[in-house]
């Protein structure tokens, strides 16, 4: 499945339905210009919802860690929303985890960020 | 080679298409030997990572440098062999991705996902100059067993 980005807005935060691999050559370099986008528009709330993300490898894990930061450099947070276990795996092996704030439900990351 | 040793050898040019190519072909043969869906995964993003690490750091996108792949199943494992034309590096020299101040790199996790998915994990000198990966996946990691 090819990737794909669809923002929208809840409570003044912005949720990305990604969908399908974050890869080199495929999903990492979209990934990049949609949060460069997204930072332009001022929108620093950010979450990317992961749910129908089967595949990432070490560029889109690279890609990730790169919004991560570029969002907390400019005041804003960045944070994950329902991972796969592939992806789930990815980030405790890389130790990620700890970087990351990571959610299993919508409600529960809005709430998060007031 | 053995009677029972079954090895595919491919060449690729150093470009980001060959990283598909190389997943695509490593996954079939997987596939076909009976490893299961999880362990696919695996292996696939092994050899992508290899792949990439070839193509981007061996031959650094060299038109005039290639990626030679050889898949084998062996008695007891499948094995890979990634090696490119360039000018080698050793393991001590890469960056731990889990220590505290690399955390936050966008880069430099390829081996380090290599190694924790592949059974064993080789780094040596190609006969062309380049670095040389070796994986292996024992087969035992296969429900359904050998083929």
């Amino acid at each position: 499945m090819a990737f794909k980005a669809t923002p929208r807005e809840a409570s003044g935060i912005t949720i990305v339905d990604v969908s399908g691999r974050i890869t080199l050559g495929e999903g990492s370099a979209m990934m990049r210009e949609m949060i460069r986008d997204l930072l332009g528009k001022g929108q620093k709330k950010i979450v990317l919802n992961l749910a129908d993300v089967n595949y990432i490898d070490s560029s889109g894990i690279g890609e990730l860690v790169s919004g991560f930061t570029t969002v907390r450099n400019q005041g804003g947070e960045l944070k994950l929303l329902s991972l796969t276990k592939k992806v789930h795996d990815l980030l405790q092996i890389t130790k990620l985890f700890t970087v990351f704030e990571v959610y299993n439900d919508e409600p529960s990351v809005l709430s998060s960020f007031r | 080679m053995t009677p029972a040793e079954k090895r595919i050898e491919i060449t690729l040019d150093s470009v980001l298409q060959s990283v598909e190519l190389a997943e695509d072909l490593v996954l079939r043969v997987a596939g076909a030997a009976g490893f299961d869906e999880e362990n696919c995964h695996r292996i696939g993003m092994s050899v992508r990572e290899g792949v990439i690490n070839a193509v981007n750091y061996g031959n650094q996108q060299s038109p005039d440098k290639k990626v030679r792949m050889s898949v084998a199943l062996l008695d007891d494992k499948m094995e890979i062999i990634v090696s490119d034309e360039g000018k080698g590096f050793r393991l001590e020299d890469v960056p731990d991705p889990l220590a505290e101040e690399n955390l936050l790199k966008s880069s430099g996790r390829g081996l380090f996902l290599i190694r924790a998915f592949m059974d064993e994990f080789d780094l040596r000198r190609s006969r062309h100059g380049g670095a040389e990966l070796v994986l292996t996946k024992r087969y035992a990691d296969a429900p359904s067993g050998r083929p």
